[in-house]
């Protein structure tokens, strides 16, 4: 019994390894298959071991507040903003972004694929009735969302059953509105991985409120004294380098690059 | 099929994510016995103030929701938690916690029942060979070690296949703390059915195999007849 | 490690559970050697009395009292159960549990046990597990459980009560081997045939009370209450 416990014990990986980072990613980051192509390359140039924590952007940034993390890259600006505000992170950095698209039943009963403008495109299915469903777990999908149906000048609340607002990541709620055939907004690496698309169609894309930031921010060494700041900078001076911007620039998925390296040195 | 070529050339990170399952979940087993069998026999054979409560309260546990597991491990844990400076959160060993909080009282009362049985049948012989408490306990232990390994089989169960708080505390991080149940989670999350589906037959699997394994094993150690 | 636990004294004892009289009032006392046998009918309360002595069940009233203090008298005392227990272990390692309680190292218990084992005819089923043997063999299990212990006094509840002819000729044979050993011996039957066989004294109850005690030759002889006379004449006594 007695090496049986020693047995299990030895098994677990030591807790703090040398240069391992902590860092929250959003989901839509993750399931665009990019931090397969990064992570082995960051480990390759600095040494530094990146373990990912995916989750909303609400939750990163809690992580962060909470010290549990020690960097996040996530993307919503305003909530980044106030991050920074608040002395949680010293500063932001934008990396790269790519865009958001409106998902929807392939018939298009709102018709939103002859949309002006995103905004004009939740107009029409707040007009027609259709289902839409919603993150609704304060992620940068959704602040993103919340931010569009203002920009139309509705306020989802108002909207009744045919707003459903699931609570959830990008993944369960593009499963949700696969099975309900509705409408959604999804990050585009998201829906171009995503396995399970039904009846669903990519209905609307390139208007420029859909741009979709992402940023770099190192949670403040001053709040939590473990964070190991010079590890958050190097990784960030990689991210914003010349090997991340070809690597990034360069992803490709189904045949399309998803993101657009952008960061300013 | 994807989830079956995996499984069938044995894939590494499916290998590596399935003995972190088993190495989370036995652990957990394993403490949780040292932890809840003692405990189940104690209640069992001593009467004392609230025993009756005690024992709700404990058969209460065992429907412990794991999410509220997970939180509370969390909190805990968490840098800016009582437990903060350990930096335990996002590690197997939080995992381990975790479900040695769910465990435990499965175990525990399970053990108490079995106990309790056994203890009417013994308590006259016992007493009448001036047995101390210790010596009841161990005797007590080791003659229903049969029912006792089906008790820590089905906290073995509930650890294996439970998701909602090693998700929390474990955070599924790639090659730290990714096991079976989060892994197919996230593939869920991705759409991929096959792959979730093939990872959930690698896990009833192995569920199966741990059973049939120690039942064997407690078997063949002795005639069926105990 | 010898020091005498008799003469057992019990003056005016009670035995109640809940309102209900088990036994009681109970005056007696147990010294010397030889073979007392508790008599009466079911019901009479021969288990509360021989779980009275033996410190199972505790006395409402009055006191029971061993020539050493209790906890000494406990460890020099043997029981066999008229429903013995069987542990989920092998033959052999029942009974020498009784050896490993008291520190006694595996390998000396084990030596033991498989000697106790043979005395009492179980030599061929040391191996087995305990919870598959016969009737007869359960007793025969018990008894050298007790014996492993050396205990000064025995008491038996109807040991052979359901064995057959031979299993108890058998058991007989090992108490008489027992009451020469030394060992004061207490067991209660209502088998009459069995009683004339064994005893040197004899303690008949009825209702809970002692209804009659004496040598068992005087009490064969001519048992001195109309109630006594009828038992043993085969009449049913309530």
């Amino acid at each position: 019994m007695r090496n049986l416990a020693i047995f299990l014990f030895s098994l677990l990986p030591a807790v703090a390894m040398a240069d391992t980072l902590r860092m929250a990613v959003t989901t839509s980051f993750h399931n665009s298959g990019l931090s397969d192509i990064l992570l082995p390359a960051v480990e390759e140039d600095t040494g530094i071991t990146v373990q990912l924590l995916v989750v909303g952007t609400g939750q990163a940034l809690r992580l962060g507040r909470a010290g549990d993390v020690d960097a996040v890259l996530v993307h919503a600006r305003a909530a980044e903003e106030a991050f920074v505000g608040t002395g949680h992170a010293t500063h932001r950095r934008e990396i790269m972004y790519n865009d958001f698209v409106l998902i929807g039943p392939a018939e298009d009963p709102a018709d939103i694929a002859g949309a002006e403008s995103a905004a004009d495109a939740l107009r029409r299915i707040a007009t027609s009735g259709a289902v839409f469903v919603s993150r609704g777990d304060e992620s940068g999908t959704h602040q993103k969302e919340l931010e569009l149906w203002f920009a139309a000048g509705l306020a989802p609340d108002g909207f009744g059953p045919a707003y459903r607002s699931v609570g959830a990541g990008m993944g369960a709620t593009l499963n949700t509105a696969s099975g309900m055939n509705a409408y959604l907004l999804a990050d585009r690496a998201s829906w171009l991985n995503f396995g399970n698309k039904g009846d669903l169609a990519l209905l609307y894309a390139g208007d420029p409120a859909l741009f979709n930031q992402y940023a770099y921010l190192p949670v403040n060494p001053a709040r939590h004294p473990h964070v190991p700041a010079d590890l958050t900078e190097r990784l960030e001076n990689w991210l914003a380098g010349p090997r991340a911007k070809t690597l990034i620039d360069g992803y490709m998925l189904n045949g399309e690059p998803l993101f657009t390296h952008n960061a300013r040195n | 099929m994807q989830a079956a070529w995996l499984i069938l050339t044995l894939d590494a990170e499916l290998i590596e994510i399935t003995l972190r399952s088993l190495q989370v979940t036995v652990t957990a087993v394993v403490i949780s016995a040292a932890i809840g069998l003692p405990l189940g026999a104690w209640l069992a054979v001593n009467r004392f103030a609230f025993r009756r409560h005690v024992i709700a309260v404990l058969n209460a546990l065992m429907g412990l929701p794991p999410v509220v597991v997970g939180l509370i491990v969390y909190v805990m844990l968490s840098r800016s938690g009582p437990f903060g400076v350990f930096g335990l959160l996002f590690t197997p060993t939080a995992m381990i916690i975790a479900q040695i909080i769910i465990v435990t009282p499965l175990i525990a009362s399970i053990a108490h029942q079995v106990i309790r049985d056994l203890w009417s049948e013994y308590h006259d012989l016992l007493i009448s060979l001036n047995t101390t408490k210790t010596q009841r306990i161990k005797t007590l232990l080791w003659d229903g070690r049969r029912a006792l390994l089906t008790a820590c089989l089905a906290g073995f169960g509930r650890g294996i296949g439970e998701v909602g708080a090693i998700m929390i505390v474990g955070g599924n991080i790639d090659n730290v703390t990714r096991v079976l149940t989060t892994a197919i989670a996230l593939e869920t999350g991705k759409g991929n059915f096959a792959l979730a589906l093939g990872l959930g037959f690698v896990l009833i699997g192995l569920a199966i195999a741990v059973n049939v394994l120690i039942h064997n094993l407690s078997r063949t150690e002795r005639s069926s007849q105990w | 490690m010898v020091t005498p636990i008799l003469p057992l004294r019990i003056e005016g004892a009670h035995v109640r559970r809940k309102s209900l009289r088990l036994i009681g009032p109970v005056d007696l006392e147990i010294a010397g050697t030889g073979l007392t046998i508790v008599m009466g009918p079911n019901g009479s309360g021969k288990t509360s009395l021989l779980r009275l002595m033996h410190g199972l069940e505790r006395a409402d009233e009055g006191r029971l009292e061993w020539a050493v203090p209790e906890v000494e008298a406990r460890a020099a005392q043997g029981y066999v159960f008229q429903r013995p227990t069987m542990m989920r272990r092998s033959v052999i390692d029942s009974i020498a549990y009784p050896l490993l309680l008291r520190g006694v190292s595996r390998r000396d218990a084990a030596t033991q046990a498989q000697n106790w084992a043979e005395r009492v005819g179980l030599g061929d089923a040391v191996a087995r597990p305990a919870r598959v043997l016969s009737g007869g063999e359960r007793q025969k299990l018990a008894l050298a459980r007790a014996l492993i212990r050396a205990p000064q006094i025995l008491f038996l509840d109807e040991p052979c009560a359901n064995l057959d002819g031979a299993a108890t000729r058998e058991i007989e044979a090992l108490l008489r081997d027992v009451v020469a050993g030394g060992t004061r011996v207490i067991m209660a039957t209502h088998d009459i045939g069995q009683a004339r066989r064994l005893a040197n004294e004899v303690v008949f109850l009825l209702n809970g009370h002692l209804h009659e005690t004496g040598p068992a030759d005087a009490f064969f002889a001519g048992p001195a209450t109309p109630e006594a006379a009828g038992f043993l004449g085969g009449q049913i006594v309530d």
